[in-house]
């Protein structure tokens, strides 16, 4: 059954070449992001990898000085520090987010998500944010509730601003989570039958309509953004979006199925700087 | 001033529903093969295509090759209906949308499609 489905997959990659193609067989997470960085290198010689956590900017000149120029003075540095106010009061019970977080928060955004083998799950930064709050006697926030949890993470993510990337896939059943976020990375979904990697694998640095399209690699390290200028998103609801323009119902944020994709999609920016809070479009 | 324009719009599409017959209302509203092509929720072929020999075809994408000449390139004109219905029976790995087999466009809207771009 799952040899099936990878048959479909290389299938369906072929056009890709093969050394992607062959990568969805059974290689690492490493081999996998090492074969990404090889497709677009050899598209874009002229680019470097590094500036991919640009997005679509790394292709546009003019797009990223206008980028450079906002992220001077952001539009959204209110909302930042409604985050931090949130991240600095003290529970009911007296304690902090600090309090339970490894590191007092600081600089481990970028080994998240990751898997927990007790739980046998993948987990992501929004869940060990509600778990802190739970075992204070808090109620979890809602995981697509920018108001909250977006805002929260809009400040307590800039604390990891510069770590690199450092999702970790050890063991059997963590790899069976990343195996089923690549599947749903490269699965074709919707009426319009596309998968993530048609537009941001095969077409990165295209353009749909005026849109340009960004790599996957480099997509991970830079959330939440403000699109334009105030608009909190996360990356889950980044995600939700795109599964609805191909006109693909998405599942839940927070769900299983796009807790997987995030650990697959941040994988393959393993290495690259993190930094929280940019402007989008 | 645009208020009385949005008053003068309204009574005329309630005298067309009064007035006209249910036939002649759709006939009225039938896109043709052109606003179908460009139509976002239908063809939106312009997301992906440029179309060099039309002026309106504006901020056009580049997934797919631009359309032009297209009956000198496809003297079988089914075979160009075909690529419009399901691109990925002659390429599995196409980022075009199977406009037909997902119900996307119907038959007759991509007959019209077809039609419209075999004039390109
Ligand atoms: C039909 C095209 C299309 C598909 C399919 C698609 N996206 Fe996107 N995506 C876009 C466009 C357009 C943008 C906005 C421009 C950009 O930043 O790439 C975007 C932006 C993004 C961004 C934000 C990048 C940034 O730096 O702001 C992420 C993350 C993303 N997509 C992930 C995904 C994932 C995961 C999937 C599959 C579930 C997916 N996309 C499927 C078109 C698509
Ligand atoms: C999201 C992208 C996308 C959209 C939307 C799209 N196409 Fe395409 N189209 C492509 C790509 C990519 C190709 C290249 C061949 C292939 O992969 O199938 C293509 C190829 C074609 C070809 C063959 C061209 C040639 O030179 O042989 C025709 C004809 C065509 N498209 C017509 C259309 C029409 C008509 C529409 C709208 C109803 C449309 N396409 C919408 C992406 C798209």
């Amino acid at each position: 059954m799952k040899q099936k489905i990878i048959t479909n997959l290389l299938a369906g990659m072929a056009g890709l070449g093969i050394a992607l193609g062959a990568a969805t067989a059974h290689a690492t997470p490493e081999a996998d992001r090492q074969d990404l960085i090889k497709y677009y290198t050899e598209k874009y010689p002229n680019i470097k990898i590094d500036d991919y956590v640009y997005g679509a900017l790394a292709f546009d000149a003019d797009s990223k000085s206008q980028y450079d120029a906002i992220m001077e003075f952001p539009p959204y540095e209110s909302d930042i520090d409604k985050g931090r106010k949130m991240w600095e009061t003290p529970f009911k019970n007296g304690k902090t987010y600090a309090d339970c977080l490894p590191n007092g928060g600081k600089q481990i955004a970028g080994n998240f998500p990751m898997f927990d083998d007790a739980k046998g799950k993948v987990v992501t930064l929004q869940m060990a944010i509600n778990a802190c709050r739970t075992a204070n006697g808090e109620e979890a926030y809602k995981e697509s509730d920018m108001k909250t949890m977006g805002l929260l993470t809009a400040y307590m993510r800039t604390l990891s601003d510069g770590m690199l990337m450092n999702v970790k896939v050890e063991g059997p059943k963590a790899m069976a989570a990343y195996e089923d976020g690549k599947r749903t990375f490269f699965s074709r979904a919707g009426q319009l039958n596309f998968a993530c990697s048609s537009c941001h694998v095969q077409n990165a640095g295209n353009r749909l309509r005026s849109e340009l399209i960004s790599p996957a690699i480099g997509q991970a390290v830079h959330w939440p953004v403000f699109r334009g200028g105030d608009n909190l998103f996360t990356l889950q609801r980044r995600y939700e979006g795109c599964f609805k323009s191909v006109r693909a119902i998405s599942a839940p944020q927070g769900s299983e199925q796009l807790n997987n994709l995030e650990y697959f999609h941040s994988s393959i920016s393993n290495g690259l700087p993190m930094k929280a809070s940019v402007f989008r479009k | 001033m645009r208020k009385l324009h949005q008053l003068i719009t309204a009574c005329a599409v309630g005298a067309i529903t009064l007035t006209g017959s249910a036939l002649a209302a759709d006939a009225a509203k039938e896109p043709t093969g052109k606003q179908l092509a460009f139509d976002r929720s239908k063809g939106n072929c312009l997301a992906c295509h440029g179309m060099p020999t039309q002026p309106d075809a504006e901020s056009t994408g580049t997934y797919g090759p631009p359309l032009i000449a297209m009956s000198a390139r496809y003297p079988d004109k089914a075979k160009l209906r075909a690529q419009i219905w399901d691109a990925m029976a002659f390429n599995p790995a196409t980022t075009m949308p199977p406009f037909g087999k997902h119900q996307v466009m119907t038959e007759q809207e991509i007959d019209k499609v077809t039609d419209f771009i075999y004039g390109l």
